[in-house]
């Protein structure tokens, strides 16, 4: 029997995964994909989190997390096309335009 | 073994290979194939855990919007051809050592916190409860929800606009 440990072990996993993306992609699609592992993650938390105390609320927080993340990403990918019509890359180091 | 513990360890293995394949590959396009298959192996995490409804939305919004969305992205912004579409990664040590850091405080508090609680009954059909809840106690967010997406469409609309 899969108890509850295990998932969030997991999650705990594919969350790591998805900062080290984060930290260590310079693309900035790149970036975003590492931020969409870390999402699913915290989606699994609460479904397990939902599924073991009977408790429906998790997955409803779920549908708002995925829907919400929906919109993060196509705004996000708008930024990325906008920066890149601009200043025809994408990469994060190269974009430093608000350094001082 | 039960076909759910099996069911576990395959998605389980499935989706850790598939998520550390999305963050090494140094192919963006096939990074963006991995998550597709990462995403639809949290779809399967979702299934062992009695949400078919959670399931299906994972297929229709991750699975099918968010990938097509990030192909479309990287199409616009890589040439296809050639070297441009590899790219490096950074601090390779340095990220290794923070994310394992990370895992290792979670798990830390994994360990320490009272977890092992007994799996209940699932209480009738879990598709129709999501949807009286949606209309009933969460029915203002689920109202805000779509105040948001609309906010998010004209904001994409007016970042991705082509120049007037």
């Amino acid at each position: 029997m899969i108890g509850l440990s295990s998932y969030l072990v997991l999650a705990a996993l594919v969350f790591s995964i998805g900062l080290f993306g984060v930290l260590t992609r310079r693309n900035a699609v790149g970036i975003l994909l590492g931020i969409e592992l870390m999402l699913n993650a915290v989606n699994i938390n609460l479904v397990a989190f939902a599924r073991f105390h009977g408790d429906l609320t998790g997955v409803i927080f779920t549908l708002f997390t995925i829907s919400i993340t929906v919109a993060e990403v196509a705004v996000g990918l708008a930024i990325v096309i906008a920066i890149f019509r601009v200043r025809r890359t994408v990469e994060a180091d190269r974009l430093d335009l608000l350094r001082g | 073994m039960t076909v759910e513990t099996v069911g576990f360890w395959v998605v389980a293995t499935v989706l850790l290979a598939s998520s550390l394949a999305v963050v090494l590959t140094p192919n963006l396009f096939h990074a963006v194939l991995y998550l597709a298959a990462a995403l639809v192996a949290t779809g399967a995490i979702f299934l062992l855990l009695d949400q078919p409804f959670l399931f299906a939305v994972q297929l229709l919004l991750y699975a099918g919007g968010v990938v097509t969305i990030v192909v479309f992205a990287i199409m616009l912004t890589e040439r296809l051809v050639g070297e441009r579409i590899r790219q490096t990664s950074r601090h390779l040590i340095n990220g290794a050592i923070v994310s394992a850091a990370v895992f290792a405080g979670i798990a830390g508090f994994l360990l320490r916190a009272p977890l092992a609680m007994p799996r209940p009954e699932q209480a009738g059909d879990a598709t129709a409860s999501i949807g009286r809840a949606l209309v009933g106690p969460f029915a203002v967010t689920f109202e805000l929800l779509g105040v948001l997406l609309v906010t998010a469409l004209i904001g994409a609309l007016y970042f991705a606009r082509g120049e007037e």
